[in-house]
Protein backbone atom coordinates (compact mmCIF):
# COMPACT_ATOMS: atom_id res chain seq x y z
CA UNK A 1 0.00 0.00 0.00
CA UNK A 2 1.78 3.15 -0.95
CA UNK A 3 1.64 5.75 1.99
CA UNK A 4 2.20 9.33 1.34
CA UNK A 5 4.07 11.00 4.27
CA UNK A 6 4.87 14.53 4.08
CA UNK A 7 6.94 16.71 6.54
CA UNK A 8 6.58 20.69 7.11
CA UNK A 9 10.00 21.65 7.89
CA UNK A 10 12.31 24.57 8.65
CA UNK A 11 16.23 24.57 7.43
CA UNK A 12 17.34 25.18 10.51
CA UNK A 13 14.39 23.82 13.61
CA UNK A 14 16.06 20.92 15.82
CA UNK A 15 12.40 19.78 16.62
CA UNK A 16 11.87 19.25 13.10
CA UNK A 17 15.25 17.47 12.83
CA UNK A 18 14.06 15.08 15.67
CA UNK A 19 11.18 13.56 12.49
CA UNK A 20 13.77 13.77 9.69
CA UNK A 21 15.86 11.52 12.21
CA UNK A 22 12.98 9.31 13.35
CA UNK A 23 11.82 8.97 9.41
CA UNK A 24 15.41 7.73 8.19
CA UNK A 25 16.56 5.70 10.96
CA UNK A 26 13.15 3.84 10.30
CA UNK A 27 13.61 4.04 6.65
CA UNK A 28 10.61 5.51 6.19
CA UNK A 29 10.45 8.16 2.50
CA UNK A 30 8.60 11.00 3.37
CA UNK A 31 7.95 14.34 1.04
CA UNK A 32 9.96 17.65 2.56
CA UNK A 33 8.30 20.85 2.49
CA UNK A 34 10.69 23.53 3.95
CA UNK A 35 8.70 26.48 4.88
CA UNK A 36 9.53 30.01 5.99
CA UNK A 37 7.98 31.13 8.92
CA UNK A 38 7.82 34.81 8.54
CA UNK A 39 5.57 33.62 5.47
CA UNK A 40 3.33 30.47 6.02
CA UNK A 41 1.82 28.59 3.22
CA UNK A 42 -1.76 27.86 3.70
CA UNK A 43 -0.97 24.00 3.59
CA UNK A 44 1.24 24.87 6.88
CA UNK A 45 -1.86 26.70 8.74
CA UNK A 46 -4.59 24.00 7.44
CA UNK A 47 -2.55 21.42 9.16
CA UNK A 48 -1.00 23.24 11.96
CA UNK A 49 -4.29 25.72 12.59
CA UNK A 50 -3.34 25.86 16.34
CA UNK A 51 0.17 26.55 16.69
CA UNK A 52 0.93 27.53 13.21
CA UNK A 53 4.86 26.06 13.91
CA UNK A 54 6.71 23.30 12.39
CA UNK A 55 7.30 20.39 12.63
CA UNK A 56 3.93 18.38 11.10
CA UNK A 57 4.17 15.27 10.09
CA UNK A 58 1.20 14.68 7.19
CA UNK A 59 0.94 10.87 6.98
CA UNK A 60 -1.86 9.93 4.25
CA UNK A 61 -3.62 13.17 4.79
CA UNK A 62 -3.99 13.21 8.58
CA UNK A 63 -1.93 15.94 10.51
CA UNK A 64 0.53 15.53 13.77
CA UNK A 65 1.86 18.02 15.42
CA UNK A 66 4.13 18.61 18.60
CA UNK A 67 7.46 17.01 17.88
CA UNK A 68 7.80 14.79 20.71
CA UNK A 69 4.02 13.42 20.01
CA UNK A 70 4.82 12.72 16.22
CA UNK A 71 8.27 10.36 17.89
CA UNK A 72 5.82 8.26 19.34
CA UNK A 73 3.39 8.48 16.47
CA UNK A 74 6.03 7.68 13.91
CA UNK A 75 7.64 5.06 16.59
CA UNK A 76 3.75 3.63 17.22
CA UNK A 77 3.00 3.49 13.03
CA UNK A 78 6.54 1.84 12.06
CA UNK A 79 7.29 -0.46 14.71
CA UNK A 80 10.87 -1.74 13.50
CA UNK A 81 13.88 -0.26 15.25
CA UNK A 82 12.06 1.13 18.34
CA UNK A 83 12.90 4.55 19.27
CA UNK A 84 11.89 4.02 22.71
CA UNK A 85 12.36 1.47 25.63
CA UNK A 86 9.70 -0.98 25.82
CA UNK A 87 9.78 -1.88 29.45
CA UNK A 88 6.45 1.33 30.79
CA UNK A 89 9.06 2.13 33.45
CA UNK A 90 12.20 3.07 31.38
CA UNK A 91 9.55 4.31 28.60
CA UNK A 92 8.24 6.99 31.58
CA UNK A 93 11.55 7.76 31.89
CA UNK A 94 12.05 9.02 28.41
CA UNK A 95 9.41 10.63 28.48
CA UNK A 96 10.04 12.49 32.07
CA UNK A 97 13.59 13.21 30.78
CA UNK A 98 12.44 14.51 26.91
CA UNK A 99 9.86 17.25 28.69
CA UNK A 100 12.90 18.27 31.14
CA UNK A 101 15.19 18.23 27.82
CA UNK A 102 12.56 20.54 26.33
CA UNK A 103 10.76 22.89 29.67
CA UNK A 104 14.27 23.22 31.70
CA UNK A 105 17.36 22.71 29.95
CA UNK A 106 16.19 24.43 26.76
CA UNK A 107 15.12 27.10 28.61
CA UNK A 108 18.17 27.71 30.83
CA UNK A 109 20.60 27.55 28.13
CA UNK A 110 18.97 29.78 25.96
CA UNK A 111 18.86 32.63 28.92
CA UNK A 112 22.43 31.92 29.13
CA UNK A 113 22.77 32.61 25.21
CA UNK A 114 20.71 35.67 25.54
CA UNK A 115 22.10 37.09 28.95
CA UNK A 116 24.11 40.41 29.20
CA UNK A 117 27.55 40.25 30.36
CA UNK A 118 26.92 40.95 33.80
CA UNK A 119 24.05 38.22 34.07
CA UNK A 120 25.78 35.29 32.36
CA UNK A 121 27.39 34.13 35.44
CA UNK A 122 24.02 33.74 37.34
CA UNK A 123 22.38 32.40 34.13
CA UNK A 124 25.22 29.92 33.81
CA UNK A 125 24.21 28.50 37.56
CA UNK A 126 20.70 26.94 36.03
CA UNK A 127 22.22 25.82 33.11
CA UNK A 128 25.38 24.13 34.16
CA UNK A 129 22.99 22.29 37.14
CA UNK A 130 20.60 21.15 34.51
CA UNK A 131 23.68 19.98 32.18
CA UNK A 132 24.56 17.89 35.10
CA UNK A 133 21.43 16.07 35.57
CA UNK A 134 22.00 15.33 32.45
CA UNK A 135 25.62 14.18 32.55
CA UNK A 136 24.50 11.65 35.15
CA UNK A 137 21.98 9.86 32.67
CA UNK A 138 24.52 8.99 30.74
CA UNK A 139 26.71 7.29 32.97
CA UNK A 140 27.41 4.10 31.62
CA UNK A 141 25.70 4.26 28.65
CA UNK A 142 27.08 5.16 24.66
CA UNK A 143 23.76 6.99 23.72
CA UNK A 144 20.71 7.64 26.34
CA UNK A 145 19.10 4.14 25.85
CA UNK A 146 22.40 1.81 26.15
CA UNK A 147 24.30 1.01 22.53
CA UNK A 148 21.86 2.01 19.82
CA UNK A 149 20.44 6.05 19.63
CA UNK A 150 16.86 5.91 20.51
CA UNK A 151 14.07 8.42 21.71
CA UNK A 152 15.93 10.28 23.85
CA UNK A 153 18.99 10.82 21.60
CA UNK A 154 17.12 12.44 19.13
CA UNK A 155 15.36 14.77 22.03
CA UNK A 156 18.45 16.05 23.07
CA UNK A 157 20.20 15.90 19.62
CA UNK A 158 19.34 20.07 19.01
CA UNK A 159 21.50 20.41 21.79
CA UNK A 160 24.45 18.42 20.59
CA UNK A 161 24.60 21.01 17.70
CA UNK A 162 23.61 24.02 19.33
CA UNK A 163 26.22 23.45 22.26
CA UNK A 164 29.53 24.33 20.03
CA UNK A 165 27.30 27.33 17.84
CA UNK A 166 26.77 28.78 21.80
CA UNK A 167 30.05 28.47 22.67
CA UNK A 168 32.00 29.82 19.52
CA UNK A 169 29.07 32.87 19.49
CA UNK A 170 29.90 33.77 23.26
CA UNK A 171 33.87 32.57 23.64
CA UNK A 172 32.87 30.13 26.20
CA UNK A 173 33.49 26.78 27.07
CA UNK A 174 30.32 25.23 28.53
CA UNK A 175 30.53 21.84 28.52
CA UNK A 176 34.07 21.14 29.12
CA UNK A 177 35.53 17.82 29.26
CA UNK A 178 36.65 17.62 32.33
CA UNK A 179 33.30 18.54 33.95
CA UNK A 180 31.29 16.97 31.30
CA UNK A 181 32.93 13.77 30.34
CA UNK A 182 30.33 11.49 29.46
CA UNK A 183 28.06 14.48 28.04
CA UNK A 184 31.05 15.38 25.77
CA UNK A 185 31.34 11.73 24.27
CA UNK A 186 27.92 11.69 23.81
CA UNK A 187 27.58 14.90 21.57
CA UNK A 188 30.86 13.34 19.55
CA UNK A 189 29.13 9.82 18.92
CA UNK A 190 25.75 11.68 18.10
CA UNK A 191 27.29 14.69 15.56
CA UNK A 192 29.23 12.19 13.57
CA UNK A 193 26.70 8.93 13.93
CA UNK A 194 25.39 7.59 10.45
CA UNK A 195 22.00 8.97 9.55
CA UNK A 196 22.67 11.76 12.23
CA UNK A 197 25.44 13.35 10.89
CA UNK A 198 24.12 13.76 7.26
CA UNK A 199 21.19 16.12 8.58
CA UNK A 200 22.38 18.96 10.17
CA UNK A 201 21.53 22.03 8.67
CA UNK A 202 24.85 24.35 7.60
CA UNK A 203 26.92 25.27 10.06
CA UNK A 204 27.71 28.87 9.01
CA UNK A 205 24.33 29.61 8.48
CA UNK A 206 23.45 28.57 11.62
CA UNK A 207 26.18 30.70 13.11
CA UNK A 208 25.07 33.57 11.88
CA UNK A 209 21.50 33.15 12.75
CA UNK A 210 21.56 32.85 16.22
CA UNK A 211 24.42 35.25 16.00
CA UNK A 212 21.94 37.91 14.74
CA UNK A 213 19.34 36.80 17.29
CA UNK A 214 21.29 37.45 19.90
CA UNK A 215 22.35 40.76 19.13
CA UNK A 216 18.62 41.37 18.28
CA UNK A 217 17.98 40.44 21.93
CA UNK A 218 20.85 42.20 23.58
CA UNK A 219 19.96 45.40 21.86
CA UNK A 220 16.78 44.95 23.08
CA UNK A 221 17.56 44.30 26.58
CA UNK A 222 16.81 47.31 28.46
CA UNK A 223 19.88 48.61 30.23
CA UNK A 224 19.55 49.29 33.86
CA UNK B 1 -1.85 -5.90 43.30
CA UNK B 2 -0.92 -5.09 46.92
CA UNK B 3 -1.70 -1.27 48.34
CA UNK B 4 1.88 -1.43 49.67
CA UNK B 5 3.40 -2.11 46.45
CA UNK B 6 1.55 1.75 44.68
CA UNK B 7 2.24 4.56 46.16
CA UNK B 8 1.45 8.16 45.20
CA UNK B 9 3.24 11.32 46.99
CA UNK B 10 0.31 13.92 46.64
CA UNK B 11 -1.44 17.01 48.01
CA UNK B 12 -5.44 16.80 48.22
CA UNK B 13 -5.33 20.72 45.99
CA UNK B 14 -3.20 19.57 42.97
CA UNK B 15 -5.06 19.03 39.82
CA UNK B 16 -1.96 17.06 38.90
CA UNK B 17 -2.26 14.96 41.62
CA UNK B 18 -5.86 14.37 41.03
CA UNK B 19 -5.32 13.03 37.46
CA UNK B 20 -3.07 9.75 38.81
CA UNK B 21 -6.17 9.54 41.77
CA UNK B 22 -8.76 8.98 39.29
CA UNK B 23 -6.37 6.90 36.47
CA UNK B 24 -5.70 4.45 39.10
CA UNK B 25 -9.71 4.38 40.54
CA UNK B 26 -10.30 3.95 36.81
CA UNK B 27 -8.46 0.88 36.50
CA UNK B 28 -9.26 -0.26 40.35
CA UNK B 29 -5.87 -0.60 41.63
CA UNK B 30 -5.45 0.04 45.27
CA UNK B 31 -2.73 2.28 46.54
CA UNK B 32 -1.56 4.42 49.39
CA UNK B 33 -1.84 7.60 49.11
CA UNK B 34 1.05 9.78 51.18
CA UNK B 35 -0.22 13.42 51.44
CA UNK B 36 2.85 15.87 50.95
CA UNK B 37 3.48 19.51 52.75
CA UNK B 38 4.69 21.11 49.76
CA UNK B 39 6.21 24.11 52.16
CA UNK B 40 7.67 21.81 54.21
CA UNK B 41 9.02 18.66 51.26
CA UNK B 42 9.19 15.70 53.03
CA UNK B 43 12.80 13.42 52.22
CA UNK B 44 10.76 11.16 50.27
CA UNK B 45 9.32 13.20 47.86
CA UNK B 46 12.91 15.42 47.90
CA UNK B 47 14.48 11.72 47.20
CA UNK B 48 11.57 10.25 45.01
CA UNK B 49 11.22 13.36 42.58
CA UNK B 50 14.94 14.82 43.04
CA UNK B 51 14.64 16.81 39.81
CA UNK B 52 11.38 18.87 40.22
CA UNK B 53 11.06 18.41 43.78
CA UNK B 54 7.27 18.26 43.14
CA UNK B 55 3.90 16.24 43.48
CA UNK B 56 2.66 13.75 41.98
CA UNK B 57 4.99 11.13 42.24
CA UNK B 58 3.89 7.89 41.91
CA UNK B 59 6.35 5.12 43.57
CA UNK B 60 5.79 1.43 42.17
CA UNK B 61 7.02 -1.36 43.30
CA UNK B 62 9.94 1.43 44.75
CA UNK B 63 10.38 2.99 41.62
CA UNK B 64 9.40 6.64 41.43
CA UNK B 65 7.73 8.45 38.34
CA UNK B 66 7.12 12.25 38.58
CA UNK B 67 5.02 14.21 35.98
CA UNK B 68 1.16 13.66 35.76
CA UNK B 69 1.01 13.14 31.84
CA UNK B 70 3.75 10.94 32.25
CA UNK B 71 2.22 8.92 35.01
CA UNK B 72 -0.82 8.54 33.63
CA UNK B 73 0.50 6.77 30.61
CA UNK B 74 3.08 4.38 32.95
CA UNK B 75 -0.44 3.71 34.39
CA UNK B 76 -2.37 3.04 31.54
CA UNK B 77 0.49 0.73 30.03
CA UNK B 78 1.32 -1.64 33.19
CA UNK B 79 -2.17 -2.22 34.02
CA UNK B 80 -3.08 -2.51 30.47
CA UNK B 81 -6.38 -4.44 30.81
CA UNK B 82 -9.58 -2.59 30.54
CA UNK B 83 -10.59 0.09 31.12
CA UNK B 84 -7.71 1.17 28.70
CA UNK B 85 -7.30 5.26 29.27
CA UNK B 86 -5.26 6.00 25.96
CA UNK B 87 -6.68 4.91 22.39
CA UNK B 88 -5.47 1.86 20.91
CA UNK B 89 -4.93 4.02 17.40
CA UNK B 90 -1.72 5.66 17.14
CA UNK B 91 -3.19 8.61 15.30
CA UNK B 92 -5.84 8.91 18.04
CA UNK B 93 -3.08 8.80 20.47
CA UNK B 94 -1.48 11.43 18.83
CA UNK B 95 -4.34 13.74 19.02
CA UNK B 96 -4.91 13.02 22.79
CA UNK B 97 -1.16 13.56 23.43
CA UNK B 98 -1.42 17.08 21.28
CA UNK B 99 -4.53 18.35 23.27
CA UNK B 100 -3.18 16.85 26.90
CA UNK B 101 -0.28 19.15 25.48
CA UNK B 102 -2.30 22.03 24.56
CA UNK B 103 -4.18 21.77 28.10
CA UNK B 104 -1.25 22.22 30.04
CA UNK B 105 1.45 24.46 27.77
CA UNK B 106 -1.54 26.90 26.48
CA UNK B 107 -4.87 26.88 27.57
CA UNK B 108 -4.16 26.20 31.78
CA UNK B 109 -1.74 29.06 31.66
CA UNK B 110 -4.85 31.12 30.48
CA UNK B 111 -7.34 30.23 33.23
CA UNK B 112 -4.05 31.02 35.65
CA UNK B 113 -4.03 34.83 34.45
CA UNK B 114 -7.78 34.90 34.62
CA UNK B 115 -7.85 34.28 38.08
CA UNK B 116 -4.68 36.32 39.23
CA UNK B 117 -6.02 39.17 37.01
CA UNK B 118 -6.70 42.45 39.32
CA UNK B 119 -8.52 44.86 37.18
CA UNK B 120 -11.67 44.65 34.96
CA UNK B 121 -9.58 45.44 31.93
CA UNK B 122 -6.81 42.53 32.18
CA UNK B 123 -9.86 40.16 33.92
CA UNK B 124 -12.02 40.59 30.40
CA UNK B 125 -8.74 40.20 28.17
CA UNK B 126 -7.75 37.31 29.91
CA UNK B 127 -11.50 35.90 30.41
CA UNK B 128 -11.62 36.02 26.29
CA UNK B 129 -8.37 33.90 26.02
CA UNK B 130 -10.02 31.64 27.75
CA UNK B 131 -13.49 31.43 25.92
CA UNK B 132 -11.16 30.61 23.16
CA UNK B 133 -9.00 28.06 24.45
CA UNK B 134 -12.60 26.49 25.88
CA UNK B 135 -14.05 26.72 21.90
CA UNK B 136 -10.99 24.82 20.78
CA UNK B 137 -11.89 21.97 23.57
CA UNK B 138 -15.06 22.10 22.63
CA UNK B 139 -14.44 21.26 18.81
CA UNK B 140 -11.85 18.64 20.49
CA UNK B 141 -14.57 17.18 22.61
CA UNK B 142 -17.13 16.83 19.75
CA UNK B 143 -14.50 15.18 17.50
CA UNK B 144 -13.17 13.06 19.73
CA UNK B 145 -16.31 11.47 21.82
CA UNK B 146 -18.31 10.49 18.68
CA UNK B 147 -21.93 11.88 20.30
CA UNK B 148 -20.81 9.81 23.32
CA UNK B 149 -19.91 11.09 26.87
CA UNK B 150 -16.37 11.98 27.33
CA UNK B 151 -13.55 12.21 25.00
CA UNK B 152 -12.86 8.51 25.65
CA UNK B 153 -16.18 7.39 24.47
CA UNK B 154 -18.60 5.68 26.49
CA UNK B 155 -15.42 5.76 28.96
CA UNK B 156 -13.43 8.27 30.32
CA UNK B 157 -10.08 7.94 28.83
CA UNK B 158 -6.97 9.80 28.57
CA UNK B 159 -8.33 13.43 27.91
CA UNK B 160 -11.23 13.23 30.47
CA UNK B 161 -8.41 13.18 33.44
CA UNK B 162 -6.33 15.68 31.83
CA UNK B 163 -9.07 18.13 31.31
CA UNK B 164 -11.43 16.87 34.11
CA UNK B 165 -8.86 17.44 36.97
CA UNK B 166 -8.57 21.01 36.14
CA UNK B 167 -12.12 21.05 36.64
CA UNK B 168 -12.17 22.12 40.44
CA UNK B 169 -9.85 24.81 39.61
CA UNK B 170 -12.27 26.17 37.08
CA UNK B 171 -14.90 26.42 39.73
CA UNK B 172 -13.02 27.93 42.12
CA UNK B 173 -11.72 30.66 39.64
CA UNK B 174 -15.36 31.34 39.14
CA UNK B 175 -15.92 32.12 42.49
CA UNK B 176 -13.24 34.23 42.60
CA UNK B 177 -13.78 36.16 39.78
CA UNK B 178 -17.63 36.04 39.43
CA UNK B 179 -17.39 34.59 35.69
CA UNK B 180 -18.93 31.54 34.38
CA UNK B 181 -15.82 30.31 32.38
CA UNK B 182 -17.87 26.63 31.52
CA UNK B 183 -21.19 28.31 29.80
CA UNK B 184 -23.48 26.29 28.55
CA UNK B 185 -24.05 29.05 25.96
CA UNK B 186 -20.62 29.03 24.58
CA UNK B 187 -19.49 25.63 25.23
CA UNK B 188 -22.84 23.78 25.58
CA UNK B 189 -21.36 20.17 24.96
CA UNK B 190 -18.18 20.38 27.31
CA UNK B 191 -20.72 21.54 30.09
CA UNK B 192 -22.76 18.58 29.86
CA UNK B 193 -19.40 16.79 29.94
CA UNK B 194 -18.35 18.86 32.93
CA UNK B 195 -21.38 17.74 34.87
CA UNK B 196 -20.88 13.53 33.86
CA UNK B 197 -17.04 14.03 34.52
CA UNK B 198 -17.63 15.21 38.12
CA UNK B 199 -20.54 12.73 38.93
CA UNK B 200 -18.38 9.45 37.52
CA UNK B 201 -17.28 6.92 40.32
CA UNK B 202 -13.92 7.33 39.84
CA UNK B 203 -13.75 11.16 40.27
CA UNK B 204 -16.05 11.13 43.57
CA UNK B 205 -14.26 12.18 46.26
CA UNK B 206 -10.81 13.18 44.17
CA UNK B 207 -11.24 16.70 43.69
CA UNK B 208 -11.81 19.53 46.25
CA UNK B 209 -14.81 21.20 46.46
CA UNK B 210 -14.64 24.48 44.45
CA UNK B 211 -15.14 26.95 47.64
CA UNK B 212 -12.11 25.25 49.52
CA UNK B 213 -9.75 25.29 46.37
CA UNK B 214 -10.67 29.34 46.22
CA UNK B 215 -9.53 29.13 49.94
CA UNK B 216 -6.77 27.54 48.67
CA UNK B 217 -6.04 30.01 45.76
CA UNK B 218 -6.24 32.68 48.06
CA UNK B 219 -4.06 31.74 50.58
CA UNK B 220 -1.33 30.93 48.33
CA UNK B 221 -2.03 34.63 46.62
CA UNK B 222 -1.46 36.07 49.87
CA UNK B 223 1.24 34.29 50.70
CA UNK B 224 3.08 34.94 47.16
CA UNK B 225 2.11 38.87 47.56
CA UNK B 226 3.58 38.86 51.22
CA UNK B 227 7.27 37.00 50.01
CA UNK B 228 6.92 39.75 47.09
CA UNK B 229 6.80 42.30 49.46
CA UNK B 230 9.29 41.09 52.08
CA UNK B 231 11.90 40.72 49.25
CA UNK B 232 11.78 44.67 48.23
Amino acid sequence: MAEEVKLFRTWSSGYALRIVWALKLKGIEYETIFEDLTNKSPSLLQYNPIHGKVPVLVHDGKPVCESLVILEYVDETWKHNPLLPQDPYEKSMARFWANFGDDKLMKSIWQLFIAREKDQDVAAVEALENLKLVEEQLKGKKFFHGETIGYLDLAFGWFADFVSILEEIMSLKLVDGERFPHLSSWIQHFMDAPVIRDCWPPRDKMIIKYQVMREKYLAAATPK
Amino acid sequence: MAASDVKLLGARPSPFVNRVQVALNLKSIDYEFIPQNLADKSELLLKSNPVHKKVPVLIHGGQPISESLVIVQYVDEVWSGPPSLLPADPYDRATVRFWAAYIDEKWSPLVRNLINATDEQSKAAAAEKVFEGLKLLEDAFVNSSKGKGFFGGEKLGFLDVVLGCYLGWVRAGEIITGLKILDETKTAALVGWAERFTSNKAVDGVIPEPEELANFMKMQARAAAAADASSK
